[in-house]
């Protein structure tokens, strides 16, 4: 073996790209998993070799998720999709509360994915599970012809176990709570689009990718009256408020001024004609909180790594069929826009 | 972007709106020519700091919005030939013509691109050179070099499968067809600073003179616009008419002369159809004779609309003339709503309806 082929992930003789076979359950299926997914996810459920992972959760409530990933590019600054779709789905359970605990992953390889991808991929996920605190017990891999997919969608569930006493939903919201963001907003969504060919967007912004499960368990740990969680993915701030207020039939004013945008975001938004508010984050939540644990819940979020910036941008003024309002800096109400979601590139 | 933060200074915004209240003892009514004007005044909500005395209305300076439905027609029918590739910006191509839109058309399988401006769509020439590329060019005097930059070098290069279907407009010669309507209530306009920024302000005097109105170019900020409303308003209150400048940062008195004289060697003026006021004498461009060879309705024959047009209920010609607001419109957030526009200005992110929905809500003002 020559020193090119020293870090070659497949022995000679065989493939350094996603060819059909990996996805026909054969031998190069086999290889694959042997060779890329099982030390990467190493584990005792995947030790098993079971056709599925038996799980002991106790008596907890449990949360259970899903998300499925297609961003393109599939690397970008501050993250790739394997670290999104591990941190994007633990996220979310997150937001209901939950200690993520477990993770399925499937994925979608299209023919000619190198495999050094791949395992950059792979080994980025097995990073951001152990970030998380999550394992990735369950498995698939499936091969589309070339063209018929982005080099690789990776599909995640996860379940996370929820303390009790914690009843953080949409319906626990009510007037007199604060809105409390947990940082500035849209780093993700720009940085994405920042690196796909033909947007000549000159910028060092990294996504904001993050977990947000420690910020949440400080709030909890701190004795914080919270009612509801929400993280800022598609369709940004906008539509996490928007879906907020219908589902809870309330009101919610946002002081537009209070929320900061990073300068870089705010720029390219002015160039692609975007709105911050509705520029996806990954690593952001808006967080309900009885309204006189307002200061409190600011101090503890801020204690936080991931909430260092965290702000007080809102309040729920009244019940209500779903109106957000935006307080301008100019002293003027309007409905916030929420976009309708459409021509925007793939960003989660 | 410490640059554009001062104008949008609340302080500055407070101060500029307490001086207009101090400034006014009639009510007076005017008109911001440009989209982008009626987009920032909506979403600031400027209009509501202005005193009860003043209205504005919305004017006409949304490209997508006024170029009529025939053009769209006639892309679309190009678009569903099988040698034609459309290139256009992507507003255009949702805004409804008679039969459909160019999305429709793509979906029916004909080559439309969406391209950022017509030396891109020069680029497609180049790059495929066994296709008739079509660039459907609408706009104001703002997109016009970029138009007259793309056919000049089109014919320095010698690209034979380049052409435009020329839908360009001229700002003046629509003030004063507005100005002329029956029921015209405009006292003064705010001009289209980015327009300006080309033409500079010699073509606005005669009309000031004519029609007694002041004309402000203004920029699209807060502060620009409300500083742009101080002046026109300071000048009605005064009995003045004359031609003023807000927008000094970037317009000068000639404009860009460059910019012109490229216009001016590719364009000539021409009499055009604009949807809400129908043919204005020389309120357009077409391609001088030297270029007809980059004409595409020279090119590809006179295109005649594949359907008849049928009665819309879209009430988009009165909102262009400004004498309709949005949200007195019955389809308003109704029938017509940014997914399902029944007409341009709905669609267009310089359309005064679209501005309504998104910055007034679906209940509007």
């Amino acid at each position: 073996m020559s020193d090119a082929d020293a870090g070659c992930p497949l022995p000679p003789g065989e493939y350094d790209c996603v060819v059909r076979a990996h996805g026909g359950g054969g031998r190069l299926a086999q290889a694959l998993l042997d060779r890329i997914f099982r030390p990467a996810f190493d584990n005792p459920w995947l030790a098993t070799r079971h056709d599925g992972a038996v799980l002991e959760p106790g008596a907890a409530p449990l949360a259970f998720t899903t998300d499925t990933y297609v961003v393109r590019p599939i690397e970008f600054a501050g993250g790739d999709i394997g670290s999104l779709a591990v941190i994007g789905t633990c996220n979310d359970l997150a937001m209901c509360g939950a200690r993520p605990r477990w993770l399925s992953a499937g994925f979608v390889l299209e023919e000619g994915l190198p495999l050094a991808t791949l395992e950059r991929v792979v080994a980025s996920m097995r990073a951001a599970a152990d970030r998380c605190g999550v394992a990735v017990v369950t498995a698939d891999t499936k091969v589309v012809e070339r063209g018929s997919g982005d080099g690789i969608y990776i599909n995640t569930a996860g379940i996370g176990q929820i303390d009790p006493g914690l009843d953080i939903r949409p319906a626990s919201v009510r007037p007199g709570d604060a809105l409390l963001l947990s940082g500035d907003p849209g780093r993700h969504g720009i940085a994405v689009m920042a690196a796909r060919e033909g947007l000549e967007l000159q910028t060092d912004l990294a996504s904001d990718l993050a977990p947000l499960e420690p910020a949440v368990r400080a709030l909890v740990e701190a004795g914080i009256e919270l009612h509801c969680l929400r993280d800022l993915t598609r369709g940004g701030l906008a539509a996490a408020l928007g879906e907020i207020a219908a589902a809870a039939g309330v009101r919610i004013e946002i002081d537009e001024s209070a929320v900061p945008v990073h300068d870089a975001v705010r720029a390219a938004c002015e160039l692609l004609g975007l709105e911050p508010l509705q520029v996806a984050s990954e690593g952001r939540f808006a967080a309900f909180v009885a309204g006189p644990d307002a200061g409190r819940a600011l101090q503890v979020l801020r204690g936080q790594p991931v909430a260092t910036g965290a702000v007080i941008a809102g309040r729920v003024t009244s019940t209500g069929n779903g109106q957000v309002t935006v307080l301008t800096g100019y002293g003027v109400r309007r409905p916030l826009d929420v976009g309708s979601g459409e021509q925007l590139p793939r960003i989660c | 972007m410490k640059y554009l933060d001062e104008f949008r200074d609340p302080a500055a915004v407070a101060r500029l709106a307490a001086h207009i209240r101090s400034l006014v003892t009639r009510p007076w009514t005017l008109m911001e020519v440009c989209g982008g004007q009626t987009h920032g005044i909506v979403r600031s909500g400027i209009d509501r700091l202005l005193p009860p005395q003043v209205s504005l209305l919305h004017g006409p300076g949304c490209p997508v919005c006024v170029t009529p439905s025939g053009v769209i027609d006639a892309a679309v029918v190009l678009a569903a030939r099988p040698e034609v590739t459309v290139c256009s910006f992507g507003d255009m191509l949702r805004v409804p013509g008679s039969g459909g839109d160019l999305i429709a058309a793509r979906a029916a399988g004909g080559d439309v691109r969406m391209v950022y401006g017509p030396l891109d769509a020069l680029e497609v020439a180049r790059r495929c050179p066994d296709r008739e590329v079509v660039f459907l060019a609408v706009g104001f005097e703002t997109t016009i070099p970029g138009t007259a930059a793309a056919v000049a070098r089109a014919a320095a290069e010698d690209v034979r499968n380049f052409s435009v279907l020329c839908a360009h407009v001229r700002v003046p010669p629509a003030l004063e067809a507005l100005l002329a309507l029956p029921d015209n209530r405009v006292q003064a306009f705010l001009a289209a600073g980015h327009v300006c920024t080309i033409m500079g302000l010699a073509e606005y005097a005669p009309i000031a003179l004519r029609h007694r109105v002041p004309i402000v170019a203004t920029g699209f900020e807060p502060v620009d616009l409300l500083q742009g409303i101080a002046m026109a308003l300071a000048q009605l209150e005064r009995g003045q008419a004359c031609v003023e400048n807000q927008y000094s940062r970037l317009v000068r008195a000639d404009g860009n002369p460059d910019a012109r004289s490229l216009i001016q060697a590719v364009f000539q003026v021409a009499d055009r159809p604009w949807r809400g006021f129908g043919t204005i004498a020389g309120a357009g461009f077409e391609l001088r004779p030297a270029f007809a060879a980059f004409d595409a309705e020279r090119r590809h024959g006179r295109i005649a609309a594949a359907v008849e047009p049928a009665a819309s209920p879209c009430a988009s010609a009165q909102v262009l003339r400004g004498a309709m607001r949005p949200d007195r419109c019955a389809m308003f957030a109704t029938r017509c709503t940014p997914e399902r526009p029944l007409g341009p200005t709905m669609v267009s992110p310089e359309g005064a309806c679209n501005a309504y929905f998104r910055y007034r809500g679906a209940a509007g003002a």
